[in-house]
């Protein structure tokens, strides 16, 4: 068992964690465990564009300090959010030698950082380091039947610098899922924003996104949506109860690759507001205790 | 007290004072009075945080007056109190979960990790870390990272983001207390006993007892391990 020094975030401990349970699980059967790096702290959460405000880049780049400081050279995060703040605040002292050196100064006698950490989203872990014919071959049943729309949002995507693939044309969670016999779908609307943080003061505008969205998903003819990030997940599942034609499922892709190496029971499909249970079963897919209505 | 004396500076004004003296000490040496600012004495109670520069340093310090040797070229100011908003809450009537203390301190979301409370705690608590704790949703990290916190306030004087660091630490320790922490089940047991009286004739032979028969039955008592 090889282990990846991991990046939680807040979410994905609280209130999304089916990602980190399912993911976890998926990993151990690859072969990885991931190791929580020492004391983590918030990432910042939105990456901050004032050029000349170094303070809102203090939580990233002490995070990766204290990763460095650890010996660790990768950072492997599951959360879109946590992977752009934290890897756009890297790239930004890695370019801005005096930003760094400033940065390094106001955290005074705690430990510098070089900029030798790399920040991973799990998605680029699995396709460039696990390999998509090693996740192939740990499959139990593959989900054959089950049209899936994969779902990349702004953050995995946008700005080009920290893009997990290509920004026009991503096939990264389509290869993943292809690797367990999922067929995927190209939706036209997946790299479009999903209402973002608007979801706390405009549910309605947020509920609207979410519509045009699933109705994209549905004209493909997807049976349902897989997603890697947590607030993706609440606006289009969550939102779905505002609107009057609801019922598409929203998982997250390592939700999936679970059941696909029949790992269900790391899945709390609960915590979903559109229960995925039912389509699962139609089609065979579901085993143990969530294989019984 | 040492012979040799040193000079520090209290509100700016110079005092000559014997060496090895605490900061609390010298401060009565130089002839205050303390009816503020001043408690235990002990390092227990976080009543007399004290702010301080040194001569020729860039850095500012902080410590608690009664455990910190005064030293050559301190300027000191004493903070009394620390003026600190403290929201109501009824720890009967809110759950521990991961927004509770986001929703009773919503300040905590504006931390930015800058890490300057933890340099101001004179007990070395990691007071960023908590509050990330409390971020995260993490109440019983929180719990444990600021134990050994005694709310002398000199995170809160600090902190660019207004955050009220040991008030948040207080309601994730009882939160923990309450809601998170495994029940002390012999604790318990013994809590029961006493509301019901179990123990009261034998604390009333007790009272009627002489001073050496009541020593004599300390001595010579049982202490029982139990498994």
């Amino acid at each position: 068992m090889k282990s990846i020094t991991y990046f939680p975030g807040c979410t994905h401990q609280t209130n999304g964690r089916n990602m980190e349970s399912s993911g976890k699980a998926v990993l151990e059967t690859l072969g990885y465990q991931l190791e929580e790096m020492p004391e983590w702290i918030c990432c910042g959460t939105v990456f901050g564009l004032s050029e000349d405000d170094l303070f809102h880049q203090l939580a990233p780049i002490r995070n990766l300090a204290r990763v460095e400081k650890a010996g660790d050279e990768k950072l492997v995060t599951m959360c879109a959010m946590c992977y752009n703040t934290l890897g756009r605040a890297n790239l930004l002292v890695r370019k801005d030698e005096v930003a760094l050196e400033a940065l390094n100064r106001f955290m005074d006698d705690e430990p510098d950082y070089h900029g030798r950490v790399d920040v991973v989203h799990l998605t680029q872990f699995l396709k460039d380091e696990v390999g998509l014919d090693k996740i192939s071959s740990k499959v139990k049943r593959p989900l054959e039947g089950l049209k899936v729309m994969p779902y990349y949002g702004c953050l995995l995507l946008r700005p080009e610098e920290v893009s997990i693939d290509s920004m026009e044309d991503p096939t990264i969670i389509c290869n993943i899922l292809e690797a367990v016999g999922i067929k995927s779908i190209k939706g036209s609307h997946i790299s479009q924003c999903c209402g973002s943080y608007h979801t706390v003061d405009k549910k309605e505008a947020v509920a609207r996104r979410s519509s045009e969205i699933i109705s994209s998903a549905r004209k493909k003819g997807a049976d349902m949506i897989a997603l890697a990030c947590p607030l993706c997940e609440f606006n289009l599942d969550d939102r779905q109860r505002l609107l009057s034609k609801n019922g598409m499922p929203v998982l997250y892709f390592t939700e999936l690759l679970a059941i696909a190496f029949g790992l269900e029971d790391s899945c709390d499909f609960d915590e979903h507001y559109v229960d995925p249970r039912p389509l699962l079963r139609e089609k065979g897919l579901l085993g143990g205790s969530n294989g019984q209505e | 007290m040492g012979k040799n004396k040193i000079s520090v500076y209290i509100m700016g004004k110079e005092h000559r004072v014997p060496e090895g003296l605490t900061i609390m000490k010298a401060l009565e040496y130089a002839g205050y009075r303390l009816v503020r600012g001043c408690g235990c004495r002990a390092g227990f109670c976080g009543a007399c945080a004290t702010i301080y520069r040194k001569k020729g340093d860039y850095k500012l310090y902080t410590a608690l007056a009664c455990q910190t040797t005064a030293e050559s070229g301190m300027y000191l100011t004493q903070l009394p109190f620390i003026p600190a908003n403290k929201s109501e809450y009824d720890i009967e009537k809110i759950k521990a979960g991961p927004n509770t203390i986001l929703s009773i301190y919503p300040e905590v979301a504006r931390c930015v990790a800058c890490n300057t409370c933890t340099k101001a705690c004179p007990q070395d608590i990691q007071v960023m870390d908590y509050i990330q704790a409390v971020k995260r949703g993490d109440i019983t990290r929180a719990a444990e990272l600021s134990f050994n916190c005694l709310q002398c306030g000199l995170c809160t004087a600090r902190c660019p983001s207004e955050i009220k660091h040991y008030h948040v630490a207080q309601l994730a320790r009882r939160l923990h207390g309450r809601y998170l922490a495994t029940k002390s089940e012999p604790l318990s047991k013994r809590n029961r006993e006493l509301e019901e009286g179990c123990f009261e004739n034998e604390i009333d032979e007790m009272i009627e007892l002489k001073p050496e028969d009541l020593k004599k039955r300390y001595f010579e008592r049982e202490i029982k391990v139990s498994e």
